[in-house]
C-alpha cells in the first residue's frame, strides 16, 4: 500500500494505480497518478519490475560476452547498444576498424532505428484507438526483420557486432533486400500519413498536449526525438560523429512546439532521414575484412572510458572503469529512457487522464532500458 | 397459400385467414404472436452471431490478415464456439450490489432492441407493426437504452463502472438529438412518418438522391451521430481497453455480458436498418425516375435482398469507422455534438424545408 | 465574419482527412493479395528457414559419423552463462602417449542465449547453427542435449 507521507495530497484528490500490468504502459511500469476529478495533479513512476542486474553481470563477463547482455537492454535498438560497447573497446585499445565495418554498422544502425520507430508508430496509433495502425506498422517491420534474419540469423536479439568488427560477413543478398525495402517503405509511409498524421482526431488529441519547454528539456536531460520535439539540438550523430556518420548528409529534425504532435512529427521525419542515410551508403560499401585482428583475450588498460551513441530513443552512454583485467571493474549505462521518464511527471500535470496515455506513447519508453 | 418472394402481403393474408377460420380468435391471435416472437428471437440470434463473425472478418481484412478460419468453413462457426464458452462461464455476484437492478439491466437493452426492430419494413408486406408515427416510435424506444446503461453502471457498486456509465449516458443522450433532427429532415422530404409510406415514396428514386444536398448532409450526420449513440467506433471511450476500465459492463460476466455484447451489435443493425429505410429506400430497388426498362431489371432482385444488402453496406461503413480512426476524448465528443452537429442540423432543416416548399427536389 | 468562414473551413478539412483515412482502409479491405499471415502449422512441409537461422547449436557429423570437436573446451570458457559443459576423455594412442578427446559435449538449450560466441571461437569449426526451431517440450530434461553422437569419432585431419 502506498505510504501517504510520500506524496503530498490535496483536497479532493485520489490515487489511481496504472499498474504494472496494463495494455498501454508498454512494459512493466507502475504509475501512481494523483487525480483531482479527471485532471492529473502529479505522477510517480515506480520502476524496477524488470531489473535483471545487467550492470552487475557485466562485471564478470569479458568484453565480447558483454554484447549479449547489452542486446537485452533496449531491445528495440539492440544493435545500437552493442555499437556503443564495441566503439568503447575499440577506442580504448586504439584499434582501427576497416571501412567496410563502419559502413555496414551505420546501415544496420539506421535499419534498427527505422524498425524501432515502426514499432513506436504502431503502438502509438493503437493507444490512440486506431487499432489498424498496429498491424500496418508490424507488417512493415517484418520486412526489416527478414533482412536481419537472412544476414544474422535472428530477428530481435542479434549479438552481431563484436569488439573489432562483426561476427560474420553480411549475406550476399543484403544490399538487394535493403534497396527493395527502401522502395517499398517509401510508398507505405504515405499510408501512415494518410491514416494517422493528417487525421483531425489525432490532431485534436495531440496538439497542445504534454508541453515541455526547451529549458526544462535540458534540465531534465531528455534527449532523442523527445528532446528534439522541443527544439533541443542533441543528435549525437551530428555533434560527435562516429562510424560513417561524418560521410553522409542528413538533417537533424527539430520542432519547437514541445507538444505530443511535435514529438510525433520528429519521429516521422526521422524515418525519412534514416532512409536517406541508407540510400547514400548502400551502394558504396567498400570491400575488405569484416573484422580487425583482435587478441583472443581483450584487456583494457586501467582507467575510465566513456562512449556515447544515438539510440532510437536518445543518447545512450556507456561508462567503464577498468583495472587492467579482462572484465570491467564497473560498467554503467546512461539510459536514455530513464531520463525521459523523469520528465513524464512535469509533462502530465494539468492534463486529463486520457492524455496521459498519449503523452506516454509519444515519449516512447522501453521499460527494460529503464530498469536494466 | 400463395407464397411469392416479391410480395409477402398475399401470403400473410392467406395464413391469417387460415388461422382465423379454423380456430377461435383467442387461439389464432396467440399462435400468431408466438410464431412471430419465435421468428424474431431466432433471427435476432442468427443475425447477431453473424454480425460478430462479420466484424472479426472485416477487421481482419482491413488489417491484412485472415481472421477466424479454423472453426467451420472459413471460420463460420467461430461465434457459436464463443457463445458456448460464455454460457459456461461463472456468473459472479457482487457483494453490496443492487441485485434486482443488476439482473434487469441486460434484459432492458435487449428488449429495447426488439421493440425497435418491430417497426421496420423488411420487404413488401413483411412488416410487424405499421404505425403511422413509425419514426417517432423508433426514436422513443431507442432512447430507453440509456436506462439499461445507467442501471448497469449504478447497480455494479463500483466507482469506475459508475463513471463509465455516466459518460456513456451523457454521450447517448446528446447524440440522440442529432439522430432525431436528421430524421426530421427526411420526414420533411417524405411528408409522412409511416415507414411503409416512406418506402413507397421512394419508388422513383431514393431520398438520398431526391433530396440532394440537405439529404446528403443529413445522411452523414445520421451516420456519425448513430455511431456515437451505439457507443461504437471512434466514440467508444467509455469502454476502451487502453483506458482504466471497461466501462459500465465491467462487472458482468458470462451470459449477462453476452447480452450486452450482442445488444451492441444488434443496435448497429437497428441503426443501419433505419438509415437504409429512410435514406436508401428500404426494400425498394434502385429506380431512376421513369426509366421503365432499367427499373424492371432492378425489380428482378427480390426486395428482401435489397434491404439486407443496403443494411449490411451501412454496417460495413460503420465497422470501417471503428477500425480506421483513433478515439475521441469525452470533452471532444461533446464539443463535436453541441458545437458542430447540432447547428448544422438546424440549418439543414431550414434548407430542406425551403427546398420542399419551392419544389426544388427531384 | 472571418470566424464564420474558419468554422466551415475546419469542417471541410476535417471531413477530407477522415475520408483519406477511410480510403486507405477500404483499399486494404479489397485486396486479399496483401494478406501476410502464414498458415502455420499447415505449411510445415514447405517451410524453409534462412540459411543462417539461429535455431540451436549443433555439431555437424558427416556420413562416417565423424565430427570435428577436439575437446579443447574453448567454447565452454567463452560461453557467458555456462550453457556448455565439456567432459573430456583420454585414449591411448598407438605410440603410448595419452590424447585428449571429447567425452560428452553437453549443451543446455534451456539456458542458451544464442550469442554465437561458441561457434565463432571454436578453433576447429566444430559447431554450427541448426535450423530446428520447434523446441517446446513437456519435460525440461529434454532440453539438455549431448551434441556429439554416440560412437562418433574425430575427423582424421584435425586429429593430426
Amino acid at each position: 500500500m502506498l505510504n501517504p507521507q510520500f506524496i503530498p495530497i490535496g483536497e479532493e484528490e485520489y490515487h489511481v494505480n496504472i499498474g504494472p500490468q496494463h495494455p498501454s504502459t508498454h512494459g512493466v511500469l507502475r504509475l501512481v497518478v494523483s487525480l483531482q476529478g479527471e485532471t492529473v495533479k502529479s505522477l510517480k513512476p515506480h520502476c524496477g519490475y524488470i531489473h535483471r542486474g545487467i550492470e552487475k553481470m557485466c562485471e564478470k563477463d569479458t568484453y565480447p560476452q558483454i554484447i549479449h547482455l547489452t542486446d537485452r537492454m533496449d531491445y528495440l535498438s539492440a544493435h545500437i547498444n552493442n555499437h556503443a560497447v564495441c566503439l568503447l573497446v575499440e577506442n580504448a585499445l586504439e584499434v582501427e576498424v576497416p571501412e567496410r565495418v563502419k559502413y555496414i554498422r551505420t546501415i544496420i544502425d539506421e535499419l534498427t532505428r527505422i524498425a524501432s520507430h515502426q514499432l513506436w508508430w504502431c503502438s502509438f496509433g493503437m493507444d490512440m484507438g486506431g487499432q489498424t495502425c498496429y498491424f500496418y506498422g508490424l507488417r512493415d517491420r517484418e520486412k526489416v526483420l527478414d533482412i536481419f534474419e537472412e544476414s544474422f540469423g535472428s530477428r530481435l536479439l542479434h549479438s552481431y557486432y563484436t569488439p573489432g568488427g562483426l561476427m560474420m560477413d553480411i549475406h550476399p543478398n543484403f544490399q538487394k533486400r535493403v534497396k527493395e525495402f527502401i522502395k517499398y517503405f517509401r510508398k507505405k509511409i504515405r499510408d501512415y500519413d494518410d491514416i494517422l498524421t493528417g487525421n483531425v482526431i489525432m490532431h485534436e488529441r495531440t496538439k497542445g498536449i504534454g508541453i515541455i519547454s526547451k529549458e526544462d528539456v535540458i534540465s531534465y536531460g531528455v534527449t532523442g526525438p523527445t528532446g528534439r520535439g522541443s527544439g533541443f539540438s542533441c543528435d549525437v550523430r551530428k555533434h560527435h560523429p562516429y562510424a560513417a556518420y561524418d560521410k553522409v548528409e542528413f538533417n537533424e529534425i527539430l520542432e519547437t512546439a514541445g507538444d505530443t504532435f511535435a514529438r510525433y512529427m520528429v519521429r516521422m521525419g526521422e524515418f525519412r532521414e534514416s532512409m536517406k542515410i541508407i540510400e547514400q551508403l548502400i551502394d558504396n560499401i567498400p570491400e575488405g575484412d569484416y573484422s580487425a585482428k583482435m587478441k583472443a583475450v581483450i584487456k583494457l588498460p586501467a582507467g575510465e572510458y566513456y562512449q556515447r551513441v544515438e539510440a532510437a530513443r536518445g543518447e545512450l552512454g556507456v561508462y567503464v572503469i577498468s583495472d587492467g583485467n579482462k572484465t570491467p571493474y564497473r560498467m554503467k549505462f546512461r539510459s536514455p529512457n530513464l531520463s525521459n521518464l523523469s520528465a513524464l511527471d512535469h509533462m502530465c500535470r494539468g492534463y486529463k487522464i486520457a492524455d496521459l496515455i498519449a503523452i506516454g506513447g509519444s515519449l516512447d519508453y522501453v521499460i527494460p532500458d529503464i530498469d536494466r | 397459400m400463395s407464397f411469392s418472394i416479391y410480395d409477402f402481403t398475399a401470403f400473410n393474408q392467406s395464413f391469417d385467414r387460415l388461422l382465423f377460420e379454423n380456430l377461435s380468435p383467442f387461439w389464432a391471435t396467440t399462435i400468431e404472436l408466438t410464431l412471430i416472437g419465435l421468428i424474431v428471437l431466432i433471427c435476432y440470434a442468427l443475425i447477431g452471431l453473424f454480425l460478430v463473425y462479420a466484424e472479426r472478418k472485416v477487421c481482419a481484412f482491413v488489417q491484412n490478415r485472415v481472421g477466424p478460419n479454423r472453426v467451420g468453413p472459413y471460420g463460420f462457426f467461430q461465434t457459436i464456439a464463443d457463445f458456448i464458452k460464455l454460457m459456461l462461464k461463472e456468473l459472479i455476484t457482487i457483494k453490496n450490489a443492487d441485485k434486482v437492478l443488476f439482473n434487469i439491466a441486460p434484459y432492458i437493452v435487449i428488449i429495447v432492441n426488439f421493440m425497435a426492430l418491430a417497426a421496420i419494413p423488411y420487404a413488401k408486406g413483411l412488416h410487424m407493426i405499421d404505425f403511422d408515427i413509425g419514426v417517432l416510435y423508433v426514436m422513443a424506444v431507442s432512447s430507453l437504452s440509456v436506462v439499461g446503461v445507467l442501471l448497469a453502471g449504478w447497480s455494479s457498486n463500483s466507482k469506475f463502472s459508475l463513471i463509465g456509465a455516466m459518460r456513456s449516458g451523457a454521450q447517448i443522450v446528446s447524440y440522440e438529438l442529432s439522430v432525431g433532427l436528421s430524421l426530421v429532415t427526411m420526414i420533411i422530404l417524405a411528408g409522412t412518418m409511416q415507414f411503409s409510406a416512406i418506402v413507397e415514396g421512394q419508388a422513383d428514386g431514393w431520398f438520398l438522391f431526391k433530396g440532394h444536398i440537405p439529404a446528403l448532409i443529413a445522411f452523414v450526420i445520421f451516420l456519425i451521430a448513430s455511431t456515437a449513440e451505439i457507443n461504437r467506433g471512434p466514440f467508444d471511450l467509455a469502454e476502451a481497453e487502453s483506458e482504466l476500465t471497461a466501462g459500465f459492463h465491467t462487472e458482468y460476466s458470462g451470459i449477462k455480458f453476452a447480452f450486452f455484447y450482442l445488444s451492441e451489435y444488434m443496435n448497429m443493425f437497428v441503426v443501419a436498418a433505419i438509415a437504409s429505410t429512410v435514406f436508401l429506400g428500404g426494400w425498394m430497388p434502385f429506380h431512376i425516375g421513369n426509366w421503365s426498362g432499367f427499373n424492371n431489371v432492378m425489380d428482378y432482385i427480390p426486395p428482401i435482398f435489397w434491404f439486407f444488402g443496403k443494411t449490411f453496406f451501412i454496417i460495413w461503413v460503420i465497422m470501417l469507422f471503428k477500425w480506421t480512426f483513433p478515439r475521441l476524448r469525452i470533452d471532444q465528443l461533446l464539443t463535436l455534438e453541441w458545437k458542430y452537429l447540432l447547428p448544422i442540423n438546424l440549418v439543414n432543416i431550414l434548407i430542406m424545408s425551403f427546398i420542399v416548399l419551392m419544389g426544388w427536389h427531384f | 465574419m472571418n470566424s464564420f468562414f474558419e468554422y466551415f473551413r475546419d469542417i471541410f478539412r476535417a471531413v477530407k482527412s477522415l475520408l483519406t483515412g477511410l480510403k486507405v482502409t477500404s483499399r486494404y479491405f479489397f485486396s486479399p493479395g496483401e494478406i501476410v499471415t502464414q498458415q502455420y502449422p499447415e505449411n510445415r512441409k514447405t517451410l524453409k528457414m534462412f540459411d543462417r537461422y539461429k535455431g540451436e547449436v549443433i555439431m555437424p557429423h558427416n556420413d562416417q559419423n565423424q565430427h570435428r570437436c577436439t575437446g579443447c573446451a574453448i567454447c565452454e570458457a567463452n560461453c557467458p552463462n555456462g550453457s556448455i559443459e565439456i567432459i573430456q576423455d583420454k585414449i591411448e594412442m598407438p605410440d603410448g602417449k595419452k590424447k585428449r578427446i571429447i567425452g560428452r559435449h553437453i549443451y543446455h538449450l534451456s539456458m542458451c542465449t544464442f550469442c554465437g560466441l561458441c561457434i565463432k571461437t571454436c578453433p576447429s569449426n566444430a559447431l554450427a547453427w541448426g535450423q530446428e526451431f520447434e523446441h517446446a517440450v513437456f519435460d525440461r530434461t529434454k532440453l539438455t542435449k549431448i551434441l556429439n553422437q554416440p560412437g562418433s569419432s574425430i575427423l582424421k585431419d584435425i586429429a593430426e
